[in-house]
């Protein structure tokens, strides 16, 4: 059983075409500006069986058009990878296209099976330079590194995903280290800036939490054609989200 | 015939009235894409700020600019009336001036009183006492006939909306008959008809006669008519422009002659499309010329108005006229129908700027040209002003390739097929009779028998069912018996003959019942299957409130166990109405569709066992309860599409409200989802789709600043509307629905 946080049938920002995504119960990092931060805790989700979810996919089969499918989100879907594991084999099972949005930091016999079964890998990468990325998530980014490795290694399909939050991970440098790190990378498709807004931050006050990025601006259109213009350098593809 | 005889290929058209040959024989289908279109011409715009200019005085003027007092209008009663002559190719308004509206007393003297009343004008002296002591309306007639006990359903809100103090509508003229035959053709064959209806003379008979009679005389009117503005309509039209101008014409009689609550254009785009081709193709005209008349054509149908009494706003809201156009579609042969001037019209909402009207309906089918769809989509996304409708599912269910939509969502095979409007019933009000004894919940009048008492108030489904199918059989009873009297009156005091005229004598009839309330049914039945609900009961004993202990899913997000339960309710109800005989013998036929009446069906509707509280909206149409549906927008369409078109033959309405950036991150990807959507949802048998693209902040400034939007167009249920005309009420029930949106 997969334990689900909530569904969004009409996906559009998470991989090709139009998507069902799963968002998935309980996360490993804690980013300070996590639009989904219910989704963090391991505990409440809803059980889900593969049957229900295959039939959920089915029944929106003609909505996925030619590119479109699954995307496993959440929270950190990787930290389900075993249980994902059979919901992921049934899937393929019916030619269903997948993609799991994730932040990287797992990576076992479980989650190396689970890359079988998935199309395009959306890795996010919150910072490069350590510190900042400490700050930003809680932790340090070696194991996401890892795994960006990894994919290379198998020659998975990967987009990367940076979210360009204003003084906390948009400074130029960070982002050439960034482009150095991975431009070489084949498998890369693409990169995509996810501009930074504030959207989930009522959430925080539900939960009790406290919304440290607070008066943090969103990114203001320089901002996001600048970083635009310094990955392109690097990135075959690199578009706004 | 002469002339037209050599322009075009010759078939089966020549030698009887049958207007869908002549497309099939000479149509051009066009594939490519909407490069090709011109913006507005001068003169164009010149004559659009003018009656920009007319509507804003209309808008500051308590929404009505003028009304003629003195003179009851009929096909040739007002002389010939312009915006402004010298810029305009397409000529004809229905009254003398733009925007004045005239007087149709045969739908009854009180409503026209009463409308005048509100503007403070008086009615005439000479017209009322024709009205009030000589002539009978249909109003007069209903009521005279009513019994208490449909007076009592319709009063206290089960019955709403029905067409007993307005008039039907409904009733579309094959408009194009004007152009390709001109008049003396078609009233040389309604004469040859004449003379074939013979003995027994019985009732049906010599109604049929008196009715045929009555059209040739409306088409000696409309020789009148065209003869005021220097056009003979008596032969064909020969040219591009004359075709727009005669089927203008055709329609602009009946708009003159009757103010029916939906009067719809048909599907003139494909068949006007001919003689564009073939003008264009002789060098007698550009592009930007076609593009013109249409641009022309189309701003005649914006100016449609009708007399109006203040409380029609609250089940149409808006001021609609539903000048419905369908546009696209296949022919049986297997070619589709898109031609260059179904691109013209859409065009029209980027050259005179989003509208209303007319009422632009694209009959979907996958295997449309994509160039096609992305242009729709894409129009869409710019101006919310499109619906869809599904051919591939109406083509095959109703076998013909020659209709248009009724009103709002509804089938009818062009100068083959007319309707009766029905209005609707409310279903959800009916779910509280069979838990309330058969009494009404908020008056307490007992309104039918043979309820049995429920033994608890916790609520046990089966005892429910069994009582609400009890109840849904009595109200179908009262609903059938007001239907026939409606339309045997109106028949007989305000007869359709301008329309009529241009339909085959004898023609099929649908009876378009509708049902209101569908998905707090659902969601009702749910909560009583799935969850322990107890009933809160007043010292009366009538149902006040619902306890409800538990999950249960909703209508809405693609889940079986429920949304079955709105497909066995639309069914049960739909197969009980067809059993019931019915005037003229039509056959009868179901919607799913609430105009903008379920803002009103709310007040009128106590607290629901789903727990909704008395006052609140309903959801419009078949559309799932605001915020229930949590899945995202394709759960929410998975559930609207199972309900079957078969068991609601006069359509299934689904309004869709999407922010922009939910459909994709630019442009190229909102359009290609788009299209994707749609060939999906359609691919499920769904029927009618209502496409906003916009942001709810933009509809709250407009609540703000209604100045600065006057043109801004949403889709409502079935028809799109001006927002800024919509009540308070209205308008935030509609910026309550649900938006999909990313987060
Ligand atoms: S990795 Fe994603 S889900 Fe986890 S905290 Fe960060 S943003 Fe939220």
């Amino acid at each position: 059983m997969l334990n689900v946080h909530s569904f969004e049938s009409l996906g559009t920002y998470d991989g090709p075409g139009i998507r069902l995504v799963v968002f998935l119960q309980g996360c490993n990092f804690k980013c300070l500006y996590c639009a989904n931060p219910d989704t963090i805790e391991c505990k409440g989700g809803t059980p889900t069986s593969a049957e229900e979810i295959v039939s959920m996919a089915k029944n929106q089969q003609p909505f996925f058009g030619k590119k479109g499918g699954l995307t496993f989100s959440g929270g950190e879907p990787l930290l389900q990878a075993k249980e994902l594991i059979p919901v992921l084999k049934a899937l393929k099972a019916e030619g269903f296209h997948i993609c799991v949005d994730t932040n990287g930091s797992v990576l076992n016999d479980f989650v190396k099976e689970a890359l079988e079964y998935i199309d395009i890998v959306l890795l996010d990468i919150k910072q490069m330079n350590d510190e900042r990325h400490r700050a930003l998530v809680g932790q340090g980014n070696d194991k996401t590194l890892k795994l960006a490795q990894y994919l290379n290694e198998i020659n998975k399909p990967v987009w990367l995903r940076y979210v360009l939050v204003p003084d906390y991970s948009d400074d130029p440098q960070d982002l050439q280290q960034l482009g150095d790190h991975f431009g070489g990378f084949e498998n890369i498709e693409k990169l995509e800036i996810q501009p930074y807004h504030h959207l989930g931050a009522h959430k925080y006050d539900h939960l009790g939490w406290k919304y440290q990025l607070e008066g943090v601006p969103s990114n203001t259109a320089e901002q996001l054609d600048a970083a635009y213009k310094l990955f392109k350098q690097y990135f075959k593809e690199v578009i706004i989200n | 015939m002469s002339k037209i005889k050599d322009m075009f290929r010759d078939g089966l058209w020549n030698n009887e009235v049958n207007v869908r040959n002549f497309v099939q024989m000479n149509i051009t289908p066009y594939e490519g894409d909407s490069t090709f279109l011109c913006g507005p011409t001068e003169r164009t715009q010149k004559l659009w700020e003018l009656c920009k200019e007319a509507i804003k005085e209309e808008t500051e003027n308590n929404g009505v600019r003028a009304i003629d007092t003195e003179t009851v209008s009929t096909i040739a009663a007002f002389d010939a009336g312009y915006i402004d002559k010298d810029l305009e190719l397409i000529v004809g308004l229905q009254t003398d001036q733009l925007l004045k509206r005239a007087m149709k007393p045969y739908g009854g003297i009180a409503v026209v009183e009463k409308a005048c009343k509100e503007q403070g004008l008086e009615v005439s002296d000479r017209v009322k006492d024709i009205f009030r002591n000589y002539a009978k309306t249909h109003n007069d007639g209903v009521f005279d006939v009513y019994t208490e006990e449909i007076r009592k359903f319709r009063s206290l809100g089960f019955l709403t909306g029905l067409p007993d103090n307005y008039a039907r509508g409904r009733i579309i003229g094959d408009y194009r008959r004007l152009a390709l035959y001109g008049i003396d053709r078609l009233i040389e064959a309604k004469k040859e008809d004449l003379r074939g209806l013979l003995g027994p003379m019985t009732d049906d008979k010599i109604r049929l006669r008196e009715e045929v009679a009555e059209q040739i005389k409306a088409l000696a009117q409309m020789k009148d008519l065209g003869a005021k503005y220097g056009l003979d309509l008596s032969r064909p039209a020969e040219s591009a422009q004359e075709a727009v101008q005669w089927v203008y014409m055709a329609y602009l009689a009946a708009v003159k002659e009757q103010d029916g609550a939906a009067m719809s254009l048909g599907n003139v785009s494909s068949f006007l499309d001919i003689y564009m081709e073939y003008d264009l193709q002789k060098g007698i005209i550009t592009e930007e010329r076609a593009q013109e008349f249409v641009d022309q054509f189309v701003m005649k149908l914006r100016m449609v108005r009708h007399l109006r009494m203040n409380a029609y706003n609250e089940i149409f809201a808006g001021d609609p006229t539903w000048v419905t156009e369908a546009i696209g579609g296949r022919l049986m042969d297997g070619r589709h129908k898109i031609t260059k001037t179904s691109f013209r019209f859409l065009q029209t909402l980027y050259n005179l700027g989003p509208s209303p009207e007319p009422n632009m309906t694209v009959l979907w089918s996958n295997t449309l040209p994509e160039n096609f769809k992305n242009y729709c989509a894409q129009v869409s996304i710019d101006t919310s002003s499109i619906q869809y409708e599904n051919d591939d599912l109406m083509q095959s269910t109703r076998q013909s390739d020659d209709y248009g939509i009724a009103c709002c969502v509804s089938f009818q095979e062009i100068g083959k097929h007319i309707q009766f409007f029905g209005a609707r019933t409310n279903l959800a009000k009916t779910l509280l009779l069979a838990i309330n004894g058969g009494r009404c919940e908020m008056s307490g009048k007992q309104m039918i028998e043979g309820i049995p008492a429920l033994t608890s108030d916790e609520l046990n489904f089966d005892e429910v069912m069994a009582n609400y199918k009890i109840a849904m059989k009595e109200v179908a009873r009262v609903y059938n018996e007001s239907m026939n009297i409606i339309h045997y009156m109106h028949d007989k005091y305000y007869y359709e003959k301008a329309q009529m005229a241009f339909v085959d004598t004898n023609p099929r009839i649908n009876l378009a019942y509708g049902i209101a309330g569908l998905s707090i049914v659902a969601d009702s039945l749910s909560a009583i299957k799935h969850a322990k609900v107890k009933v809160v009961r007043n010292d009366e004993g009538l149902s006040t409130d619902f306890k409800i202990d538990g999950e249960f899913p909703c209508y809405g997000n693609d889940d079986d166990r429920v949304d079955n339960l709105a497909v066995e309710v639309s069914g049960y109800f739909n197969s009980i109405l067809s059993q019931l005989g019915v005037y003229k013998n039509a056959e009868p036929t179901m919607s799913i569709l609430t105009i903008t009446s379920n803002v009103v069906y709310g007040l009128k509707t106590g607290a629901t066992p789903d727990g909704r509280a008395h006052g609140v909206p309903f959801a419009p149409g078949a559309n799932p309860m605001h915020g229930r549906d949590k899945n995202g927008a394709i759960a929410s369409l998975n559930s609207v599409a199972k309900l079957d078109y078969k068991n609601a033959l006069d359509g299934i309405s689904n309004t869709f409200s999407i922010v922009p950036k939910s459909l994709g991150a630019d442009e190229d990807v909102r359009r290609e989802n788009l299209v994707t959507m749609m060939d999906a949802y359609f691919s499920k048998e769904a029927h009618h789709l209502n496409v906003n693209v916009l942001n709810r902040e933009l509809l709250e400034d407009a609540m703000e600043n209604p100045g600065e939007y006057p043109q801004l167009t949403i889709r409502v249920s079935g028809y799109a509307v001006n927002f800024v005309k919509l009540t308070r009420e209205q308008q935030l029930e509609v910026i309550s629905r649900s938006f999909f949106d990313r987060m």
